[in-house]
């Protein structure tokens, strides 16, 4: 089996705040791996750690912030380990982001050609009408219409979708391996947002980029990625293949999840976890879900789940995977892995 | 009764100007601007309008010669002389080159250092922004004229003699506006960058590896030049009145060398004798010339501020 292009080992990262009175725990432990030309979802609520975490993976961490553990072995180097000179060379050349607001993503007082060929002028040194071509190659490679004329032209004079294309290209303009895009499509209304996905999806196959895609939108996962990793609270909670988790998920939060998926034509009202995200200062003892989960038990407030095996690439932390759970006379052996009756079950105080 | 065709209340703009334009130029305050162009002409055709040399008497002219709508005043010299029979005209127009260059370069190096310290302040952040801005604050709470004035002494005992290919005393006076409005550059800037530094394509820009300077140069300065023109066209005023006080006091363009400040002071010891044209004429000079920029700064906050422009 050849070596994964992004590797990640128990990634750590932590908040230090009140000059290290608090410590919060932003991501704790999460490992996962992405092949060349492959694309990995990252999804799980706001505050989960989704964005933290690609931005340690860049060592882009805001002040107060510090990667207190693990490995980012990308292509063989362990980006944790470079000076920071030649992560400066890795951003933008390697691996290189998109953000969520198309709008605010674009410098108001250059042209698009500008901003585009910024990585390419940067890191591959092209200038004059190599650049010039390369950006208008890279226009149409996010199918912006007549590029050679649109390229001259500022961000106001384009509307989201347009911007958020442009973005696409400056992204792809050093060349990079892999792309990490953070909502790319939050900002962006449903038909440009299907759009733009087709875009993506296309531009990777013909390229072979892999895409590490930041969403919550599980229906966008099931169209784009090949795998997908679901986090909770700092940590990745159940990791594998997209039709094995959404035909066979094993983390209740990752069942909840896929509850909570609007869905057309049906009248029941639209299932919502109970409960708030915890707060990472005081997490619960155990498993972090467990006060929300419904399928609650001794141990998970006691001890945390480790990450189990479930199959070729499929793991989750979660208890109820190994078997512990001591069957519930109530239930009468019977162990209801459903969410259907959570809701009841289960009233949150604070909705 | 018939509909008579009207004219049109407004002329439709000609086609060869565009609209935007022609909008723009209309929009400009009018004598503010005519003031300020006059300033400029004057300063850089000194040489030619002046009818006499500004630090020689006028040959035959005599001292104290009224100007030449009184008894006794002559064409030969307009605005009259002065106490050494030099002609006064002549150097109000020289004074006025003295007013610009003080007025653009102190307020270019004020700026440059300003917007160097705050963009360095925000951009970096931490203990530098401390330092920058608790220096910052230090500087401000000194009143600035006799910080000036106190600059300009001990700049004219060290290094007066470091006067470029300016006047005596024009070096001196430009440093220590330099060394003086600096203050309210760096902290506006460093406001604005702030603001700039969160923004996405700052971001964006990190993220595709770029190196500091270069997204300071890109992304940080162009967005802040805006609010560095507006504070300099502000700081015009100050500098042109300040510049006044300091000649005024002696401490700044020196004796032969015109200056709309120094004229005043030479004229100071006879302001009760009756030679009010020798304090009236520069200070109209310089009450107009200050009003004219900070009119002139005022239109320009508004037009470069999106939020005044109402858009």
């Amino acid at each position: 089996m050849s070596e994964p292009l992004l590797n990640v080992k128990d990634l750590c990262m932590a908040y230090t705040t009140f000059g290290g009175e608090r410590v919060l725990r932003a991501v704790d432990g999460a490992s996962f791996t992405i092949d060349r030309g492959e694309c990995l979802g990252l999804v799980g609520e706001s505050g989960s750690g989704k964005t933290t975490t690609c931005l340690s993976l860049l060592r882009l961490l805001p002040k107060g912030a510090e990667i207190t553990g693990g490995e980012v072995i990308f292509d063989g180097v362990d980006l944790l380990k470079l000076p920071s000179s030649e992560m400066q060379r890795v951003r933008g050349k390697r691996i290189a982001m998109i953000l969520q607001d198309p709008m605010a993503s674009l410098n108001p007082l250059l042209t698009i050609a500008d901003q585009v060929g910024e990585p390419a002028y940067f890191h591959r040194g092209e200038r004059g009408t190599t650049l010039r071509d390369h950006v208008i190659a890279l226009l149409r490679s996010v199918r912006i219409p007549s590029p050679d004329v649109r390229m001259s032209e500022y961000p106001h004079q384009m509307s989201g979708g347009m911007r958020q294309r442009a973005v696409g290209a400056i992204a792809l303009s050093g060349g990079p391996d892999l792309i990490i895009a953070d909502e790319p499509t939050t900002n962006l209304d449903v038909t440009i947002q299907a759009q733009y996905l087709n875009m993506l999806k296309d531009l990777q196959r013909r390229t072979g980029v892999a895409l590490l895609f930041i969403t919550h939108n599980l229906g966008i996962v099931a169209k784009m990625c090949d795998r997908v990793a679901v986090m909770y609270a700092g940590k990745i909670v159940e990791q594998g293949p997209v039709r094995e988790i959404y035909l066979r998920p094993r983390h209740p939060y990752t069942k909840a999840l896929i509850s909570s998926i609007p869905k057309i034509g049906s009248k029941d009202p639209l299932y919502a976890i109970p409960g708030h995200p915890p707060d990472l200062a005081v997490l619960p003892p155990g498993c972090s879900f467990h006060p929300r989960c419904a399928q609650v038990f001794g141990r998970c407030s006691e001890e945390e789940p480790r990450d189990f095996e479930l199959g070729p690439n499929h793991r989750a932390r979660c208890w109820l995977v190994d078997g512990s759970r001591p069957v519930d006379p109530s239930t009468n052996g019977k162990v209801d892995v459903g969410v259907g009756d959570v809701s009841a079950s289960a009233p949150s105080p604070g909705q | 009764m018939a509909v008579e065709a009207r004219p049109l209340p407004y002329a439709p703009t000609a086609d060869f100007v565009p609209a935007r334009a022609a909008k723009i130029v209309r929009e400009i305050p009018l004598v503010p601007s005519l003031v300020l162009a006059l300033l400029v002409f004057t300063a850089l055709f000194a040489g030619l309008l002046a009818p006499h040399d500004p630090t020689l008497p006028v040959a035959g002219g005599g001292v104290f010669k009224p100007p030449v709508w009184m008894d006794g005043g002559s064409m030969n010299t307009p605005f009259g002389t002065d106490f050494q029979g030099r002609d006064v005209l002549s150097r109000l127009l020289y004074g006025a080159r003295v007013t610009l260059m003080v007025a653009v370069t102190g307020t270019a190096f004020a700026g440059g250092i300003g917007m160097l310290l705050g963009i360095v302040a925000g951009y970096f952040g931490g203990w530098v922004d401390q330092a920058i801005m608790r220096l910052t604050d230090t500087w401000l709470a000194l009143p600035s004229l006799v910080f000036a004035i106190f600059l300009a002494a001990l700049l004219q005992e060290k290094i007066n003699q470091l006067t470029f290919f300016l006047p005596a005393g024009v070096g001196n006076i430009i440093l220590v506006f330099g060394l003086i409005y600096w203050t309210r550059y760096a902290r506006v800037i460093r406001g604005e960058v702030l603001t700039l530094r969160e923004r996405d394509y700052v971001r964006l820009a990190q993220v595709a590896g770029l190196s500091q300077a270069r997204i300071i140069i890109r992304h940080i300065v162009p967005n802040v030049l805006n609010t560095w023109m507006v504070l300099a066209s502000l700081t015009v005023g100050v500098v042109i009145i300040n510049e006044a006080s300091l000649s005024f006091l002696g401490l700044g363009v020196q004796a032969p060398t015109p200056a709309w400040g120094n004229m005043l002071s030479e004229a100071r010891r006879t302001l009760m004798a009756g030679q009010w044209w020798l304090t009236v004429l520069p200070g109209i000079c310089i009450s107009v010339v200050v009003l004219a920029a900070n009119l002139f700064g005022d239109w320009m906050r508004v037009k470069l501020d999106p939020k005044q422009r109402n858009l």
